[in-house]
C-alpha cells in the first residue's frame, strides 16, 4: 500500500512539472513589446488603474489592429491592449470606435476633441524616431515610403532637401518626423521598405524630452510671459556635491 | 445529470455569443466577462473589478458603475455564487480537475489550505488596488486571463488551463474556486440574500452523504444529517447535491423572507 502511495506521489509530481512546463514555456518565450496604447489612452499609471482588461476595444477596431496582451508579450499588463504597428498600425477612424466604446474611461475620447468634434489628428500613441544609419534615404536613394503613407503627410513627417556633398550633384530627401505633431499611428514604420523598419514608432514618455521653464524662445510671440512669475529658488543640495568630491568611488 | 447538462449549456453558450461577437461581429454579447456590452448598448461590468478600477483610480466612468451594477443586482437576487456555477468557465477547468482527482484516485492534498484564505486575498486585493493604483486581482485574475483567452482565441488560455486543471488534480481539492478565488468569495458575500437557495429537509434524509461527496464547498452541507435548513451562500448553485439525492431531501427552493434562521 506504502508504494503504491509513493508511486502516486512521484506521478503527481511529475504532472505538475509538466504543467508547469508547460507555461514556463510561454513565459520564456516573451519577447518585450513596446507599450503603443489605443488612441486616447491616459497616460501609463492612470491607464493601468482604469483598464479593466475587457477587450472591448479590441473588438470596436475594424482593422484588428489592437490586441490584448498575452503571456508572451512581456512588459506590458496581462490582458490589456496594445497595437504593434509594424504588424498592423492604427487606421486613425475618424469616429474613434475603440476610445468611445472603452467603459471605463481607460481610453478617453474627450482628450481628443477639437470644436467639440472627435479629432483622431489629436491622438498622441507614441512619437516616430527615423534611424538614419539604415533609413536608405541618408544613403542619398531615392525612397519616400514612410513620407507617403503619413496620413498628416508633411505635418507630422516632413522631407529635407539637402545638398548631397559627396556626389556634389544630387539631392538627399530625409524624412523628418514633427513629434509636436506625429500622433504615432505607425503606418510610417509599416510601410518603411528595410528589413527592420528604420522608422519606429516608441512610447512618448521613453524619448520625450522636457525642457526647464527658464528658456525663452526669443522667436515665439508671448514666449516671455511665461516667465512672469518664476521659481526663483535656487534648489541646489550641497550635501551633493560634497558627497561627490568625497566619494573615491565615483572618480 | 439534467441540472450538470443545464450548466454546461449556460457556460459554453456564454463563451460561445462572446467569440461570436468578438470574432464574428455577432452582436448580442460583446468584450469579455469582466466588462462587455449585451446586444451594442447595455453595459455589464464586473462589480468587484470595477471597486478595484474605483479604489486604484477614483474616477471610473459612470457606464462602467452602472453596469457593474445591473450585474451585481443580478447576481444578489438569484442564486447564490450563481456566477460560478453557471457562467465563469474556470469552474469547467476545475470540475474536470476533481474529475481527474477521482479518477486517478488522488486522495492526499499537497497544500491544506483554509477556505477563509478567499476572504483575506478579498481583502488584500482591495487594500493593495488603493495602495499600487492598479486593479490587482484584475491584474493576475486567472478568472479574466483564460475569459480573455477563449473568448479573444489567445495562447495564455491553453497555459493557464494546464495549470488549473494541473493544480485542481495534484495540489489540492478544490482548492482553486473553495480556498483561492476572491471573485468568488465577493459573489458568496453579495448572495446572502439571494432568492433561490439550496434547502435541506432532515425529515426526508435517509444519510446517504452522498451530497456531501460530490458538492465542491467543503462547509456549505455541513448541516446535512443534524438539521432542516437553508444552506451557507458559499453554495454555487451547481445543483450536483439535487441530483444525487435520492430522497428528495435537498432542492433548490425560493427563499421566503424569514425562513433564513
Ligand atoms: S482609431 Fe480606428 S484603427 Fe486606430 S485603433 Fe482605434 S479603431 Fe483601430
Ligand atoms: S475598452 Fe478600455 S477598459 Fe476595455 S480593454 Fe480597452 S482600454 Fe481597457
Ligand atoms: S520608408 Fe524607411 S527607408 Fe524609406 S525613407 Fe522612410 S524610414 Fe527611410
Ligand atoms: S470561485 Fe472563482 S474561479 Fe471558481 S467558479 Fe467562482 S469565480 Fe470562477
Ligand atoms: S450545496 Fe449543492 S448546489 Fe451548493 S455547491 Fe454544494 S453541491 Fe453545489
Amino acid at each position: 500500500m506504502q508504494r503504491r502511495e509513493a508511486i502516486k506521489q512521484g506521478f503527481s509530481l511529475v504532472g505538475l512539472l509538466a504543467a508547469g512546463g508547460f507555461a514556463y514555456g510561454e513565459f520564456a518565450s516573451a519577447s518585450p513589446v513596446l507599450k503603443l496604447r489605443p488612441p486616447g489612452a491616459m497616460d501609463e499609471d492612470k491607464f493601468l488603474s482604469l483598464c479593466i482588461r475587457c477587450g472591448i476595444c479590441v473588438d470596436a477596431c475594424p482593422f484588428h489592429t489592437l490586441k490584448l496582451a498575452q503571456f508572451r508579450d512581456g512588459g506590458i499588463g496581462m490582458g490589456t491592449p496594445f497595437f504593434k504597428p509594424r504588424e498592423i498600425p492604427c487606421y486613425m477612424c475618424t469616429d474613434i470606435p475603440c476610445a468611445v466604446k472603452c467603459p471605463t474611461g481607460a481610453l478617453d475620447a474627450s482628450s481628443m476633441m477639437s470644436d467639440s468634434k472627435l479629432d483622431i489628428n489629436k491622438s498622441r500613441m507614441g512619437m516616430a524616431v527615423v534611424d538614419d544609419k539604415t533609413c536608405i534615404a541618408y544613403f542619398g536613394l531615392r525612397c519616400d515610403a514612410c513620407y507617403r503613407n503619413c496620413p498628416l503627410i508633411d505635418k507630422a513627417l516632413k522631407l529635407e532637401y539637402k545638398h548631397n556633398e559627396r556626389t556634389g550633384k544630387h539631392a538627399f530627401l530625409l524624412p523628418i518626423v514633427d513629434t509636436d505633431v506625429c500622433t504615432g499611428c505607425g503606418k510610417c514604420e509599416q510601410s518603411c521598405i528595410t528589413k527592420k523598419a528604420s522608422i519606429t514608432v516608441v512610447p512618448r514618455e521613453v524619448i520625450k524630452g522636457e525642457m526647464n521653464d527658464n528658456y525663452i524662445k526669443g522667436w515665439d510671440e508671448g514666449d516671455f510671459d511665461r516667465i512672469k512669475n518664476p521659481d526663483t529658488k535656487i534648489k541646489l543640495n550641497s550635501k551633493k556635491s560634497l558627497n561627490y568630491l568625497n566619494d573615491g568611488d565615483e572618480l | 445529470m439534467k441540472i450538470t447538462i443545464l450548466r454546461r449549456l449556460v457556460q459554453f453558450g456564454i463563451l460561445a455569443l462572446f467569440i461570436a461577437g468578438n470574432i464574428y461581429g455577432v452582436k448580442i454579447l460583446q468584450g469579455s466577462l469582466s466588462s462587455s456590452t449585451l446586444l451594442n448598448t447595455i453595459n455589464l461590468s464586473d462589480p468587484f473589478a470595477v471597486l478595484q478600477l474605483f479604489l486604484a483610480s477614483f474616477s471610473v466612468s459612470s457606464v462602467a458603475i452602472t453596469g457593474a451594477f445591473i450585474v451585481l443586482i443580478f447576481y444578489a437576487l438569484i442564486a447564490p455564487r450563481a456566477f460560478c456555477g453557471w457562467v465563469c468557465p474556470v469552474n469547467i477547468l476545475t470540475d474536470c480537475g476533481a474529475f481527474l482527482r477521482t479518477k486517478l484516485k488522488i486522495g492526499k492534498n499537497i497544500l491544506n489550505l483554509s477556505p477563509n484564505l478567499r476572504y483575506y486575498l478579498l481583502v488584500l486585493s482591495l487594500i493593495f488596488s488603493a495602495i499600487f493604483g492598479i486593479a490587482a486581482f484584475e491584474s493576475v485574475s486567472f478568472v479574466g486571463g483564460f475569459t480573455r483567452g477563449v473568448v479573444y482565441l489567445g495562447s495564455s488560455a491553453i497555459s493557464i488551463a494546464v495549470i488549473i486543471i494541473a493544480i485542481e488534480t495534484f495540489v489540492g481539492k478544490r482548492l482553486i474556486c473553495a480556498h483561492i478565488c476572491p471573485l468568488g468569495a465577493f459573489y458568496a458575500i453579495v448572495s446572502k440574500f439571494s432568492l433561490i437557495r439550496v434547502k435541506y429537509n432532515y425529515d426526508k434524509c435517509s444519510k446517504c452523504f452522498k451530497c456531501k461527496v460530490v458538492c465542491p464547498e467543503e462547509k456549505v452541507l455541513d448541516i446535512v444529517g443534524t438539521k432542516s435548513g437553508i444552506i451557507s451562500s458559499e453554495c454555487i448553485s451547481c445543483g450536483k447535491c439535487v441530483e444525487v439525492c435520492n430522497d428528495d431531501a435537498i432542492n433548490f427552493s425560493i427563499l421566503k423572507l424569514g425562513v433564513n434562521k
